[in-house]
């Protein structure tokens, strides 16, 4: 009878376990405010800013309490958490996550909530918004916005013999500038610029034996915003709705400019060049930050690494240059940022848009972008704002998101799909492997292919219009 | 005949006592399995509810040229990893099989590099292989020869993660010593009476007397080196190009990157019906090779 007693309680050991693997009840706390679990990805300073802005909440509450969960990996966990049915009731994701988890039913509508609480587009610049949106339906609400821009070096424009406070205005400048700061180590140990190297009789025979030891400009470095480089020269990837554009005279002229940088300054030097700072971003072997790259494409964040890395660089910041034979085409940038949502399946979406709105305000949107270091999204900006703010830059970054042509993710549900394979292209293109026309004609396929599919998914499910 | 009350109490006891290890294997493993398939047939983000669209995904796959350069790549990693690294752990076994002084220490070295967590072991190896300042390439070019920029080569990059993958053989090399140390003594000595040199006595008698050890080491190394994820993901994000976007690797990209649960559940089978196969393969050669004592 013993044993039978054991068995029994063994039973109710795993019986608990497994029920205990279930949805969890709404929690309260001692005081009995509802707690809403909100998801985010930031640590350190950036986190440190948003819990302020939490704490601001809860002070101003009687009836909910945030619990703000540092979340790594926080696509992936909540995919898990999600499909598991127990998502959390807030998240922080990323604006290009946006498009996907709408189109896969992963998050709440916020049209009517934003609705109810008088938020509209004229409360923002107005592509924050819009990129909250998608298929005319409001899925999220900005918290921290990014643009991106030219930085440069301006000690090494010096030694190059440039002037520290002009930023080149076109790509063919920009070129101009990345050969004269481009130095090579030659096997004697002497060191020379590129113009000065290509001056001597056998260059091509020096060159295969020498070292680059610092280049003016990469165009794959970080080469973060592959997907991009075509609005620099007045491309687009897609007609909005079901065709890809890819391998238009515009992209291809692009991805031609960033072969010309290995054909240029050799190939294999490039990539060994390359190689020596390659995954080491937010580190003093970055190659902006350690002075090895004169000039980059980064975006409003840097300015913490450089405050962080390397503190005392003399650096400037300009929209990034366009393509000359463009005419009018200037301040072009790619525009990112992060995002509140609720997930499907979050117990408490009312409440949740609760601490939505109260992040939109104006005054704790200041507190949560300064502490980030950014501009805000929002349309009005209090003088204290500029004032206090340490970017040196901000206003660059600020009016780079008004432009018109400021671009963002492409808003399909295969967006994660396109900037992964115009990274495979453009390392393909870079290495000389396949030709720019060759390379963008293979993703026109591709991409279309996928597009095709994901377009019928949409069909199926009944959510193309 | 029928059971006794005592022996139908005794399984039962039996059952509840291993249930825990049964509920966790029906929970995360035949369930999984079983789902996997269906959902093969599904279209299934894992946010909405799986949709039954028969075999697209299956021809989908068919017209997918990144799988069929996944499995291109996986099979190459796989032919030149599986008979490279035996060859290499059979000879360190060898090595490590002699008789000399501080024997365990030296086994100890071998097998250290496996408790390396795998995530540290291929930063260090992204080091190593560096193309410029790469240890490995210092070393080449002391004595006079151009290393190439291993990691972001689309010739080299297979080659240098199969030589990575050398340096944790440990746990092979544990085995085939184990089974080196199990040869009877006496078939040596009659193999030496009859005149056998070293090269013969390894080829006439030890290989066969430990080819049931190769055998599972050679399904082991289909099925690991058919799977192989991390170091792509961590060293080179499948590149340059696809260069090495492994089968596992772009499986995930699909599943977990693209939210195309459904399609990467295929891809899952295929590969299932693709180790299945090798196996079998390796069964039947085995069957020619493979010596079995007290066998017939």
């Amino acid at each position: 009878m013993r044993d039978f007693y054991k068995i029994v309680l063994c039973s109710i050991l795993v019986a608990g376990f497994i029920l205990s693997c279930g949805r969890k009840e709404s929690e309260y706390t001692a005081d009995g405010r509802l707690i809403l679990d909100y998801w985010e990805k930031w640590t350190g300073f950036e986190a440190e800013a948003m819990e302020k802005v939490v704490e601001e909440f809860n002070r101003s509450q009687d009836r909910l309490f945030v619990k703000y969960v540092v979340t790594a990996g926080i696509d992936r966990k909540l995919l898990v958490a999600t499909a598991g049915g127990d998502p959390p009731d807030i998240a922080g994701i990323w604006t290009w996550a946006i498009n996907i988890y709408a189109d896969k039913g992963a998050i709440t509508r916020l049209d009517d909530y934003a609705k109810k609480a008088g938020i509209t587009r004229n409360d923002y610049i107005h592509v924050f918004y819009d990129m909250c949106t998608h298929r005319g339906k409001l899925w999220a609400l900005p918290t921290t916005p990014a643009t991106i821009a030219l930085h440069w070096n301006k000690r090494l424009f010096r030694e190059a013999g440039l002037d520290p406070n002009k930023a080149p205005k076109t790509i063919q400048e920009l070129d101009e500038y990345a050969e004269k700061m481009t130095l090579y180590k030659l096997p004697d140990g002497k060191i020379i610029s590129y113009p000065e190297l290509i001056k001597l009789p056998d260059y091509k025979s020096i060159i295969s034996n020498a070292e680059i030891i610092q280049m003016g400009f990469l165009p794959f470095e970080p080469g973060w915003w592959n997907w991009a480089w075509n609005h620099y020269f007045w491309g687009t990837m897609w007609n909005g709705r079901d065709k890809m554009t890819i391998n238009t005279p515009e992209q291809i002229k692009a991805y031609k400019w960033i072969a010309s940088y290995s054909e240029k300054f050799g190939k294999d030097l490039v990539e060994r060049f390359t190689s020596s700072f390659a995954g080491q971003f937010a580190s003093s072997q970055n190659a902006f930050l350690c002075g090895r790259v004169a000039m980059e494409i980064q975006g409003v964040w840097m300015y913490n690494f450089i405050d962080k890395y390397a503190p005392g660089m003399d650096w400037g910041c300009a929209p990034f240059p366009t393509d000359a034979e463009v005419k009018g085409l200037e301040n072009v940038t790619v525009v990112e940022g992060d995002v509140l949502v609720i997930p499907l399946g979050a117990r408490h979406p009312e409440e949740s848009f609760e601490f939505i709105k109260f992040v939109q305000n104006q005054k704790y949107m200041e507190m949560l972008c300064m502490g980030h270091r950014k501009f805000t999204p929002l349309a009005s900006v209090s003088e204290d704002f500029y004032k206090n703010h340490p970017h040196p830059y901000l206003n660059v970054f600020r009016e780079l998101a008004k432009s018109k042509y400021a671009f963002t993710v492409p808003a399909i549900g295969i967006s994660n799909e396109i900037l992964r394979e115009y990274n495979v292209a453009c390392d393909l293109v870079r290495k000389l492997e396949l030709s720019p026309e060759k390379a963008l004609n293979d993703l026109q396929v591709q991409l279309q292919n996928s597009l095709d599919r994901e377009i019928q998914r949409l069909k199926r499910r009944g959510k193309w219009q | 005949m029928a059971m006794t009350k005592k022996e139908k109490m005794n399984i039962f006891k039996g059952l509840a006592f291993i249930s825990p290890w049964i509920i966790g294997f029906l929970t995360f493993t035949v369930y999984p399995v079983i789902m996997s398939f269906y959902y093969s047939f599904c279209d299934y983000s894992v946010f909405e509810k799986p949709l039954l669209i028969g075999f697209d995904n299956y021809i989908d796959l068919l017209f997918d040229k990144i799988f069929w350069i996944s499995l291109g790549n996986t099979l190459y990693f796989a032919a030149l990893s599986i008979p490279l690294g035996l060859i290499v752990a059979f000879i360190i076994a060898l090595l490590l099989n002699a008789k000399v002084r501080c024997m365990a220490v030296y086994r100890t070295f071998f097998f250290m590099p496996t408790l390396v967590p795998i995530v540290a072991s291929a930063v260090l190896w992204m080091w190593i292989l560096n193309g410029q300042y790469g240890l490995l390439n210092n070393f080449l070019e002391w004595i006079g020869l151009k290393g190439p920029n291993w990691l972001q080569d689309k010739y080299w990059v297979i080659p240098a993660l199969v030589v990575m993958g050398l340096w944790g053989l440990g746990r092979t090399i544990v085995i085939l010593l184990a089974g080196l140390q199990e040869v009877p003594q006496s078939l040596y000595e009659a193999s030496e009476i009859d005149g056998a040199n070293y090269i013969q006595r390894i080829f006439n008698v030890t290989i066969p007397m430990v080819s049931p050890i190769i055998y599972f080491n050679v399904i082991m190394g289909i099925i690991g080196c058919l799977q192989v994820f991390s170091e792509p993901f961590i060293m080179t994000g499948g590149g340059p190009g696809r260069a090495s976007t492994f089968y596992s690797f772009y499986l995930y990209q699909k599943a977990f990157e693209d939210y195309n649960m459904g399609y990467a559940s295929a891809m899952a089978w295929i590969l299932f019906i693709v180790i299945l196969v090798l196996t079998l393969i390796a069964n039947q050669i085995s069957k020619r090779f493979v010596f079995y004592r007290g066998g017939d």
